[in-house]
């Protein structure tokens, strides 16, 4: 654990040292989010100009959820995307050799090995919004829905992580998997609502196929107090089980990889 | 110029061949926000008893499942590829072939969209028979609804050319397009019917060229429009079509002046 905040440190050093170059991009970041933001409030606005609440889920709540969507958006913008594309590009170069050949542990190199400064953005804003709406609804949550909210916080992390990790060593077999990367945009989208108002089959592609129901459902459920103890056991459950499914699976796709010109 | 169309579009079809499971990764992020907000406005009419501004579940669905459909015979990406081309140097081989590029990207959109007509069609056959949607239009409206989808093609192609175009002056454009794509959000219906929008949103909708692209085709199959609101809205269609072809012809001129072929 050590080894892997060590190793964060220096390549986040490294991806602001390469960011700081381009400054303006810091402002075209902050003008997409606030945007992108601006279009999730107003589009919340618009529902509830026709309901009181949403399958139970009041404006305030809704708005809680939209932060911690932001927040684990800009989570895997900031390190997960872009190592797992770096870790996908390295296989089909065959430069992946450099990463294998250091004296780290590789599958820690690989996903921490690029790091988007600037998207930090997403997850500062991310609390700011969760904040503002807990303020709003004068929700002070005790210390056991933060604990709750924490834990399931970091299992959705860990839970996205793996995921990504899988789709990306798919690659050591199919070489051109970049567009796979796409189908998590595409369906992550659908996480900013409570995957409880999607039908059984959307709701079990969000849950099993796409794990984005962890990611940011759970742990809005845990912040405006409304989750079960099974449901947070099932999702620590899962967190342990696909970490180590990933891990297992990386081993497999590492001692497939053939290096450069071979 | 039938002859070039007809050339262009089998090379066409043959390259995307190429990318068919990339094609079927891209449809899902065309199809999945319909069926999101689909289910979120029948959530909304199921907590009112039942329909909300004049929708119940049946025509929330024949709403978005039209739109889907719409939103899939008109988009473009040529926003999101213009910037690439210029930073590339790509433009460089279109520019010496004596054929507006235009034309070319034209051909492109049109053989995805055929090849994609695969994958499309079962897609929506299936939501149709998931979410059962009541379709009632006029036989007229079937028919301006036609005429309609075609012209919201072009009001859409030109416009988003015209602001495609401007990777020429803007180095990284994906800030614009996101404002873009705000606006079009809400103004083109995709995010709710215009009906369920406040009503200063509706009458920036209708004087925008974002309603005539996708909200107008739809609200004609779903027989919401009379007569006189359909000759209106493709009287609508046709200047948004001229204004765009317009731009489109200026922007493009300083555009290639001033082109200098970077990677060159």
């Amino acid at each position: 654990m050590i080894a892997v905040i060590r190793l964060l440190t220096i390549f986040f050093r490294i991806g602001l040292m390469n960011e700081l170059q381009y400054r303006v991009n810091f402002w075209i970041q902050l003008g997409k989010s606030v945007v992108n933001l601006g279009v999730s409030l107003l589009g919340i606005a618009v529902i509830y100009r026709h309901t009181e609440h949403l399958n139970g889920w009041q404006p305030a709540e809704l708005v809680a959820l939209l932060g911690i969507f932001v927040m684990m958006g800009g989570l895997v913008g900031v390190v997960i995307q872009p190592s797992m594309e770096k870790l996908i590009e390295d296989v089909r170069e065959g430069t992946l050799d450099f990463t294998l050949t250091k004296p780290e542990e590789a599958q820690v190199l690989v996903s921490v090995s690029q790091v988007r400064v600037w998207r930090l953005v997403d997850v500062l804003l991310g609390p700011v919004v969760v904040v503002a709406a807990l303020v709003h609804m004068q929700l002070y949550a005790g210390a056991w829905a933060m604990v709750e909210f924490s834990v399931s916080l970091t299992a959705g992390t860990v839970i996205l992580y793996s995921f990504w990790l899988m789709l990306s060593t798919i690659s050591f077999w199919f070489v051109r998997v970049e567009n796979i990367l796409m189908i998590f945009h595409s369906v992550y989208d659908a996480a900013r609502w409570p995957v409880t108002i999607y039908p059984g089959w959307l709701r079990a592609i969000l849950t099993f196929l796409v794990p984005v129901t962890f990611a940011v459902t759970v742990p809005s459920q845990a912040v405006v107090g409304r989750l079960t103890l099974d449901m947070l056991a099932a999702t620590i459950a899962l967190a342990v089980l696909l970490l180590l499914v990933s891990r297992w699976f990386w081993r497999v796709g590492v001692s497939r990889y053939s290096g450069a010109s071979a | 110029m039938l002859h070039i169309y007809r050339i262009l579009f089998n090379t066409g079809m043959a390259v995307m061949m190429q990318y068919r499971a990339a094609m079927a990764i891209w449809l899902i992020g065309l199809t999945l926000p319909p069926i999101i907000y689909l289910v979120v406005w029948i959530t909304v009419a199921r907590s009112r008893g039942g329909e909300v501004g004049g929708f119940d579940p049946t025509e929330l669905a024949a709403y978005f499942i039209a739109t889907l459909v719409v939103n899939h015979v008109t988009f473009t990406w040529h926003m999101f590829e213009m910037g690439w081309r210029v930073r590339s140097g790509f433009f460089n081989p279109l520019l010496v072939q004596p054929l507006h590029p235009v034309h070319r990207d034209i051909v492109e959109n049109v053989s995805y969209k055929t090849l994609t007509l695969f994958i499309l069609v079962p897609l929506t056959a299936a939501l149709v028979w998931h979410f059962e949607p009541v379709y009632s239009p006029q036989r007229w409206a079937l028919v301006a609804f036609v005429f309609a989808l075609v012209l919201a093609f072009f009001v859409r192609f030109f416009f988003e050319w015209s602001v495609a175009l401007l990777a020429f002056w803007i180095t990284d454009t994906s800030g614009l397009n996101n404002l873009y794509m705000f606006l079009g959000f809400f103004l083109s219906g995709r995010m709710a019917p215009l009906d369920l929008l406040p009503g200063w949103v509706q009458t920036v909708a209708y004087y925008s060229p974002f309603r005539w692209m996708l909200a107008f085709p739809t609200e004609l199959l779903l027989g919401r429009l009379s007569e006189q609101e359909a000759l209106y809205g493709i009287g609508a269609q046709l200047i948004w079509i001229a204004v765009g072809l317009g731009s489109m012809t200026l922007t493009w001129q300083r555009a290639s002046a001033r082109y200098s072929a970077v990677g060159a």
